[in-house]
């Protein structure tokens, strides 16, 4: 090839034309990212500023009180961990079984097809249409009463579709060759299911439900809807009792007059953010643990 | 010899008085409404290394795992016509293909060891089928006839898939051979390999043939002509079903084929 054919001036225009272009586009998504980025050190900064004079051992260990240098998030984060590990234990079961029915199991026919959709249609439902359905069914229908396990219900309700939809997709992940080789070997579909595609969409399944927990931590729409109080100054004994969350104690605080109650607020903020921080950092690290190489 | 602790079946209908390893009748096979495979009538011999052979597209693999029942996992398929086991046919409603499976083995084009031990890819198998005994034992001997034990001992608890391809592939052979099965199915099991790697799985073969019946689908015609005892040729006829043209010795095959097409398939005619 000459020289002559390489140095072509209109292709050469033309290409610095299209990396300019191309480094335009760049730019953009970095502006993009910067944005969303700041936007959130704004946010945590702010919160912090205001938060962290009222960071303390008593804020972890009292019950709200009307004096603010007495009060405390101990009722709500009982309530959380009560409402979390209920949900988590009720939702694993019967998120997991109903992918793994779908994903193994299920003949694909109208029926299938049918429940698929509303289970699509159902993660788009704003969560306080749960909350109503959980006010009308577990509170009043079951008479479970404004409890914690009428909250975790009303909690699984919101999150199950998240939770099967991902269980499907981490266990449709799973390549077919895997269990061909299962069955080939004369194992039973069960088995097949047990040992070999289970434990290596556990990974991923394990992230769908942590995410989709870290959601219901941060839900107040549907349990304020179910009736859970906004004062509770006494210990979460049982799945019976009346209880509390974080995100609500921090509207409860957030809507009174008194500044203090404010600062409060926000050190309720950041405890709640550490928590979905963990949360998600757990998913993470399950992620990378349980992934498996194929 | 450790066996495993699995009841036999009776032979109900002994139409060739057991002398086949396993004999397909009228076999048919659709995809929904195609037609992939037509009339199928083959009758392989015990411990020999029957080799399928032909174009791509006519359906050998089809047919072979019509032997085990592993077109059934295929939602749109559907068998016709027979497949005798020890005088049996495995598609009768009262066989249990978890039982068909157990008893005729697969080893896959593409190896696909579990993502676990090479230890636990051999064991499991026999563990899921009950089995009672020297566990450790079994483990080593089916490595053995594998060819893969000398390789592998000092490393049972690494991954199977630390292993190089022709490794994994003779760990999938193991694998098969752990829960005793009386044939063995192999779908292309050295394509995905190296020439070498190739070789070897072929000298495996005739070892096993000692001891198992083995059928081969191959679009190598060398692999055919080298490994294998009997060849069947199939061929798309003009509904671009499958249909098997001619089957007899490999030598005769290759040398002295009866029907014109197969004559020009192995001399390179076409395919």
């Amino acid at each position: 090839m000459s020289a002559a054919t390489l140095r072509d001036e209109a292709f050469i225009r033309q290409l610095r034309r299209r990396k300019r272009l191309g480094r335009g586009f760049e730019l953009a998504c970095l502006v993009a990212i910067l944005l969303g980025i700041l936007v959130l050190l704004v946010l945590l900064v702010d919160v912090f500023l205001d938060g962290a004079a009222w960071l303390s051992p008593g804020l972890l260990t009292q019950f709200p009180s009307r004096f603010p240098e007495q009060s405390g998030l101990r009722s709500a984060l009982q309530g959380t961990l009560w409402m979390i590990g209920l949900t988590a234990a009720l939702s694993f079961p019967i998120g997991v079984g109903t992918a793994i029915y779908l994903e193994e199991y299920a003949d694909n026919n109208w029926f299938t097809r049918f429940i698929e959709i509303n289970i699509a249609n159902l993660a788009g439902v704003p969560s306080i249409i749960y909350g109503l359905l959980g006010l009308g069914f577990f509170v009043r229908g079951l008479e479970l009463g404004r409890s914690v396990l009428a909250g975790s219900l009303t909690m699984t309700l919101v999150i199950l579709p998240v939770i099967i939809v991902s269980s499907r997709e981490a266990i449709r992940a799973v390549p077919r060759s895997l269990r061909l080789a299962a069955l080939a070997l004369g194992a039973t579909r069960w088995q097949t299911v047990r040992h070999h595609v289970l434990p290596s969409a556990m990974g991923g399944i394990l992230t769908g439900i942590i995410l989709a927990l870290s959601r219901a931590i941060g839900e107040t729409a549907p349990l304020i809807t179910i009736g859970a109080l906004t004062f509770v100054a006494f210990d979460l004994q049982g799945p019976l009792d009346i209880f509390t969350v974080l995100p609500i104690q921090i509207f409860n605080w957030v809507s009174l007059p008194q500044a203090e109650f404010h600062g409060l607020a926000a050190a309720g903020i950041i405890v709640l953010l550490v928590m979905l921080l963990s949360m998600n950092g757990l998913a993470v690290y399950l992620r990378n643990r349980l992934q498996k190489q194929w | 010899m450790t066996t495993l602790n699995v009841p036999r079946y009776t032979p109900v209908t002994p139409h060739t008085n057991g002398r086949y390893a396993v004999e397909a009748r009228n076999l048919r096979i659709y995809y929904g409404h195609f037609l992939a495979i037509r009339d199928v009538n083959l009758l392989v011999e015990r411990k020999k290394i029957t080799a399928i052979i032909g174009p791509s597209g006519c359906g050998k693999s089809t047919v072979l795992r019509a032997f085990n029942r592993m077109n059934e996992l295929v939602p749109t398929a559907r068998t016709e016509g027979e497949v005798l086991f020890s005088g049996q046919n495995i598609y009768s409603p009262e066989v249990d293909p978890v039982e068909v499976r157990r008893r005729i083995g697969m080893v896959f084009q593409k190896p696909n060891p579990f993502p676990k031990s090479i230890y636990e890819n051999v064991a499991w198998g026999a563990r899921i089928n009950g089995f009672r005994g020297d566990l450790d034992a079994l483990v080593r001997e089916s490595l053995e006839q594998a060819a893969l034990w000398d390789e592998v001992k000092d490393k049972l608890n690494q991954s199977g898939l630390s292993l190089s391809g022709g490794q994994q592939q003779r760990l999938c052979i193991a694998r098969a051979i752990a829960i005793k099965p009386e044939i063995i199915l192999m779908d292309e099991p050295a394509s995905a390999l190296d020439p070498i790697a190739t070789l070897k799985i072929e000298e495996l073969m005739r070892e096993l043939a000692r001891d198992y019946t083995i059928i081969i689908v191959t679009h190598n015609m060398q692999q055919a002509a080298r490994a294998s005892h009997y060849t069947a040729f199939f061929m798309m006829d003009e509904d671009r079903a499958g249909m098997m043209v001619e089957y007899g010795p490999t030598e005769r095959i290759f040398t002295n084929p009866k029907d014109k097409r197969t004559e020009d398939y192995i001399t390179g005619r076409f395919g």
